[in-house]
C-alpha cells in the first residue's frame, strides 16, 4: 500500500472526533441505556409499574433525590463533597415546623412573632444557605478538606435540629387562621395540572440549574475550579467565591427538600433526612460526575436520580425483599463507576492512538518528501 | 539522521534502541539510541523538553516506550515497572526528591527493601548500614533523624544513599547536584569515581555544563526528542556541547524585528518574596518595562524567575513591593483585578497552571475573559465562538473542532491556547514563563513570531527562558537573575553569551553592569 493512501486514511481518522466512536457513544449514554432497560424490565415483570398512579408516585420520590442531587452536582463539580445535606433537610424541617408552631420567640420581650407561610419558607431557605455558607467558609478560609468540614456539619446541623425541639416532633403543621400561617401542607399535597408540586419544583430546578451550569460564567467557573483549581486561579477565577456559592446552592436545595418532606408529612421530625447525603452523592455519581471534580452535568444527575428511583420502585413492586434491594442498589452504583472508568480509559486510548497516528503520519510525510 | 556511535573499547552494559515515546498531544522521543557503558559516567545532555527525563523514566520502568527495545548485556529486557528495573540492577535518583519526610533516614533508605527476619524489620541492621552509608557520604547525620528535619541538600544526599543501599549496576542521576553545596558536590563526585571502579555505570543528567565536563566519560545529546550526537570525553569541549544542544537550526527560527519602544508601562520597585526558613526567593528586585519592548529574563533553575512573575501576577500573597502598571500600583490586588488592569501570565507549567484538561479547547480559551461574552445573564455562544475562531486563526492553532478536549492537542498547540486565553483579556503587559518548554521546534518558532507581533502591536512582553539562544535572539533587553537578585541588566548591544552566562552564576564580567555588585555578597 502506498504512503499516500495510508496517510489519507489516518488523516480521516484523526479528523474524526473521539465522540463519534460507536463504543464511546454506548459508554457515554450508558446511564440512559440502563434506565431504559430497567423501565422495560419492570414494565414486563410488574403490571402496576406503568400505571399513571405509580409513575406519579415514582417521580414524586425521584424529585427529592433529584433536587438534592442538583445541589450536590455543583459541589462535586468543584471537586468537593457535601455530607451535610441530609442534616440540613432535617434542620430545615424543624425550622419551618418551629416557626409555624411556636413562631419566632423573643424572650427579652416575652413575645413570639408568627410569620405567614411565604416568610416561613424564605426564612427556612436562608437557614439552608447559611449552613452552606458556613461549609464554604470552613473549607476555603480555614482550609479544612470538604469531607471533614461537611462531616462535622452533618453532626452540628443534626444537633441543631434536635435541639430545636429537644428531640420532639412538631406535629400537625396546618397553622391557624388566627395567626395567618395556614397553607403549609399545600407544598406537599397540592397539585398543578394533576401533578404534585414537588414534581413542578424539580422541573423548575432542572431548568434553572442546567442554565446556570452550562450558560453562565459561574457555571463555567465551577467546571474550571473542579478541573484545575490552580489554572482557574491564574485565569482570574475567584476560586473561593465559586466554592462557597456551590455549597450555598447545595444548602439551599437541601432546605427545599426539607420543606417538601415536612409539608408532605404535615409534621417536622428532627431525624428527617438521615443519610440522604448518600443518596444525593449516589445519583450524582450515577450521572457520570467525577468525584475529583470538573466533570458531570445536571441532566446526568437527573437521569441518575431516575435510575435509583425506578430501581427502588420497581423492586418493591415485584416484591423483592428490602435486604436484596439495598444490595442491588449498591451494586448498580459500583457498576456505574466501573463503566465510567472504562469510558475514561477508552477515551485516553483513542486519544493516544490518534496522536500516534498523527506522528507516524508526519514522519512518513517527511520520508516521502 | 542519528549520529554514528564512536568505536570504543568500553563495553556497553545497557543499550536503548530506537526508543519512541508518544504522549497524547506530543512526541517526547523519536527513535532514540542510547548506550550506557560499564564503569563509565554516561552524560545525557539536552535542553528542557529534549526528552532526557522521559528516556530515564523508560529505563527506570516508570514509563513504557511506545516502541523500541532495551538490551542488557546484549539480551533484550522488559522493564515494565520500577520493581523490574530494580531486578535488573537499575537505580535512579530523581530530580524531585522522592522521600518520605515523615519517616527517618534509615526508614527512607530501606523503603520497600526492608531487611527482615520472619517478617519483622531488622531495625538495628538497617541502622548500621545507614550509618555506614552516611559515613561514606561524609555526612554527620544520625539515621534516626526524621528526613523532613534535614536541609534540602542533605535530603538529596539521602536520595543518593537510597540508591547506593541497593546493589545497582546502573545508577541514573537526574540533576543530582541542583541543591548541593560545592563541598557536597565534591563528595558526590568522589562517590561516583568509587562506583566506577566497582564497574557501576552512571547515567548523569545536569544543566551545569562545567560539571559534566569534569565528570563525564561519554556524552549523548538529545534535542527535541531526537538523538543528535554521541561521543566520548576526549573529543569535546564546552562549545561543542552548547552547539549540539541548541542546534544551528534554532538560529534561523528567531527573527528579531525592530520594535518601536514607547513609554514605560510597568515598573517594579523593591519586590521581595521571603523564602520559607529565611532569606528571599525574590530579593529586592526592581526593573521597568516599556510598551513595545520584549524583555527576556534569564537564569538557572531556582534563580527565582518563576516566583518573580508569579509575584507580579498576584499568586504569592507574601510578596512585598510596588508594582506600577500604567501608573497604578497594583500590589495587593487580587489576580482578577490585575488581569482586568492589563496584566497576564502564561505560566511555566502548562498542565498545572495553564490548562483545564477536562474542558474543551474553546472553554479553555475563553476562561479568563468570560465577562466579555455576557449578555443579560447568559454567555453568548455566538460571541464566544467568534473570539475562539479569531484566536485559532490568529495564532494558527491546529484543532479539528474547538469543542474537542484540550488534551487532544499537541504541546505546541496547547501552549498557543494558553497564549490565546491571555490575549483575550486584552493585556497591556504579557508575561510568559518558559513559553517554549516541551514543544517542538516549529512551534517554538511560531510562539516567538507571536511574541514579536505582540510587541509590534504595542504590548510590553516579559519572558523567562532557560535557553540562551532564545533570550539572545528575542529580547530587546535581558535581565539575568541569580539567587533571587537581578545580577545583570543588558541592553541589546551588550547582550552576549558570556555576559549572560557569567551573571547567571553570580560572577561579574562586564564593568558596565555595576548595579548588582552589592547583590553578590
Amino acid at each position: 500500500m502506498s504512503h499516500a493512501s495510508i496517510s489519507m486514511r489516518q488523516d480521516k481518522a484523526a479528523k474524526q472526533s473521539l465522540g463519534r466512536d460507536p463504543r464511546m457513544m454506548v459508554l457515554r449514554l450508558r446511564t440512559l441505556i440502563a434506565l431504559f432497560i430497567l423501565v422495560v424490565i419492570f414494565a414486563f415483570t410488574a403490571p402496576a409499574f406503568l400505571t399513571t398512579g405509580n409513575i406519579i408516585i415514582l417521580v414524586k420520590q425521584v424529585a427529592l433525590n433529584a433536587i438534592l442531587g442538583i445541589g450536590m452536582t455543583f459541589v462535586i463539580l468543584t471537586g468537593g463533597i457535601d455530607l451535610s445535606v441530609g442534616s440540613i433537610v432535617g434542620l430545615a424541617g424543624m425550622i419551618a415546623g418551629g416557626l409555624i408552631t411556636e413562631g419566632l420567640i423573643l424572650p427579652m420581650f416575652g413575645v413570639s412573632i408568627f410569620f405567614n407561610i411565604p416568610l416561613v419558607i424564605a426564612f427556612t431557605l436562608i437557614v439552608g444557605m447559611v449552613v452552606g455558607l458556613l461549609n464554604g467558609l470552613i473549607i476555603t478560609k480555614l482550609n479544612v478538606t470538604p469531607f471533614i468540614a461537611t462531616l462535622g456539619m452533618l453532626y452540628m446541623a443534626r444537633s441543631a435540629a434536635l435541639l430545636r425541639s429537644n428531640g420532639a416532633t412538631f406535629p400537625n403543621l396546618v397553622g391557624s387562621d388566627l395567626l395567618g400561617n395556614t397553607g403549609f401542607p399545600a407544598i406537599g399535597a397540592g397539585t398543578l395540572m394533576g401533578l404534585p408540586w414537588a414534581i413542578w419544583i424539580m422541573v423548575v430546578f432542572i431548568f434553572i440549574a442546567s442554565f446556570v451550569a452550562a450558560r453562565t460564567p459561574f457555571g463555567r467557573q465551577v467546571y474550571a475550579v473542579g478541573g484545575n483549581e490552580r489554572a482557574a486561579e491564574l485565569s482570574g477565577v475567584r476560586v473561593n467565591r465559586v466554592k462557597i456559592l456551590a455549597y450555598m446552592i447545595s444548602g439551599f436545595c437541601a432546605a427545599v427538600v426539607g420543606l417538601i418532606i415536612t409539608s408532605q408529612l404535615v409534621a417536622a421530625h428532627p431525624a428527617t433526612g438521615n443519610s440522604y447525603e448518600l443518596n444525593a452523592i449516589a445519583v450524582v455519581v450515577l450521572g457520570g460526575a467525577s468525584l475529583s471534580g470538573g466533570r458531570g452535568s445536571i441532566l446526568g444527575t437527573i437521569i441518575g436520580a431516575f435510575v435509583i428511583g425506578v430501581l427502588n420502585n420497581g423492586m418493591v413492586l415485584i416484591g423483592l425483599s428490602e435486604f436484596v434491594q439495598t444490595g442491588i442498589t449498591g451494586f448498580v452504583i459500583v457498576a456505574a463507576v466501573v463503566l465510567d472508568q472504562s469510558q475514561q480509559r477508552l477515551q485516553r486510548q483513542l486519544a493516544l492512538q490518534q496522536a500516534t497516528a498523527q506522528v507516524l503520519d508526519t514522519q512518513q510525510g517527511k520520508e516521502v518528501a | 539522521m542519528s549520529a554514528q556511535a564512536p568505536i570504543s573499547p568500553d563495553e556497553i552494559l545497557l543499550q536503548a534502541k530506537q526508543v519512541t515515546k508518544v504522549y497524547p498531544g506530543t512526541v517526547a522521543l523519536k527513535n532514540v539510541d542510547f548506550n550506557i557503558y560499564r564503569g563509565k559516567v554516561n552524560v545525557l545532555i539536552g535542553e528542557n523538553g529534549a526528552g532526557k527525563t522521559t528516556l530515564m523514566k523508560i529505563l527506570a520502568g516508570v514509563e513504557q516506550a511506545s516502541s523500541g527495545q532495551l538490551l542488557m548485556d546484549g539480551k533484550e529486557i522488559h522493564v515494565s515497572s520500577p520493581r523490574d528495573a530494580n531486578r535488573h540492577g537499575i537505580g535512579i535518583i530523581y530530580q524531585e526528591l522522592n522521600l518520605y519526610p515523615n519517616l527517618s533516614v534509615s526508614e527512607n533508605i530501606f523503603m520497600s527493601h526492608e531487611l527482615t527476619r520472619f517478617g519483622t524489620i531488622r531495625e538495628k541492621d538497617q541502622y548500621a548500614i545507614a550509618r555506614d552509608l552516611m559515613r561514606r557520604l561524609e555526612q554527620d547525620i544520625d539515621p534516626n533523624t526524621i528526613v523532613g528535619d534535614l536541609r534540602i541538600g542533605q535530603q538529596q544526599i539521602i536520595e543518593i544513599a537510597k540508591a547506593l543501599a541497593q546493589n545497582v549496576r546502573i545508577l541514573i542521576m537526574d540533576e543530582p547536584t541542583s541543591a548541593l553545596s560545592n563541598i557536597e558536590v565534591e563528595v558526590l563526585f568522589r562517590i561516583i569515581r568509587e562506583l566506577k571502579t566497582q564497574d557501576v555505570a552512571i547515567v548523569y543528567i545536569s544543566h551545569k555544563l562545567d560539571e559534566l565536563l569534569q565528570i563525564g566519560d561519554y556524552f549523548t545529546v538529545l534535542r527535541d526528542g531526537a538523538l543528535v550526537a554521541e561521543t566520548h570525553a576526549g573529543a569535546i569541549n564546552l562549545n561543542w556541547i552548547v552547539e549540539k544542544m541548541v542546534g544551528r537550526r534554532a538560529d534561523s527560527l528567531f527573527k528579531h524585528s525592530e520594535h518601536k519602544i514607547e513609554q514605560e508601562i510597568l515598573q517594579v520597585n523593591d519586590l521581595t518574596l521571603p523564602r520559607v526558613g529565611g532569606g528571599y526567593v525574590v530579593d529586592h528586585v526592581s526593573f521597568s518595562l516599556r510598551a513595545g519592548e520584549v524583555v527576556g529574563i534569564y537564569g538557572l533553575m531556582g534563580a527565582g524567575r518563576t516566583e518573580l512573575l508569579e509575584s507580579l501576577m498576584g499568586l504569592n500573597s507574601e510578596a512585598r513591593g510596588a508594582i506600577i502598571l500604567n501608573g497604578r500600583n497594583i500590589a495587593g490586588l487580587d489576580i482578577k483585578s490585575r488581569i482586568a488592569l492589563g496584566l497576564s501570565l502564561v505560566p511555566e507549567d502548562r498542565q498545572l497552571r495553564g490548562l483545564i484538561q477536562k474542558l474543551s479547547v474553546s472553554h479553555n480559551i475563553t476562561l479568563a475573559s468570560l465577562s466579555r461574552y455576557l449578555r443579560m445573564l447568559a454567555l453568548s455562544s455566538r460571541l464566544e465562538r467568534a473570539s475562539v475562531r479569531y484566536e485559532i486563526d490568529e495564532l494558527r492553532i491546529k484543532v479539528a473542532n474547538p469543542d474537542d478536549l484540550i488534551s487532544s492537542l499537541s504541546g505546541g498547540n496547547q501552549q498557543k491556547v494558553v497564549v490565546g486565553k491571555s490575549l483575550l483579556t486584552n493585556p497591556k503587559v504579557l508575561m510568559l514563563d518558559e513559553p517554549t518548554r516541551g514543544i517542538d521546534v516549529a512551534a517554538k518558532g511560531e510562539i516567538f513570531e507571536i511574541i514579536n507581533q505582540l510587541a509590534l502591536n504595542g504590548l510590553g512582553v516579559l519572558f523567562v527562558s532557560s535557553e540562551l539562544k532564545e533570550v539572545m535572539a528575542m529580547a530587546d533587553r535581558v535581565l539575568v537573575m541569580w539567587k533571587g537578585c537581578i545580577t545583570a541588566e543588558l541592553q541589546k548591544h551588550e547582550i552576549s553569551q558570556e555576559a549572560i552566562a557569567a551573571a547567571s552564576v553570580g560572577t561579574q564580567t562586564s564593568p558596565e553592569t555595576n548595579t548588582t555588585q552589592e547583590a553578590i555578597r
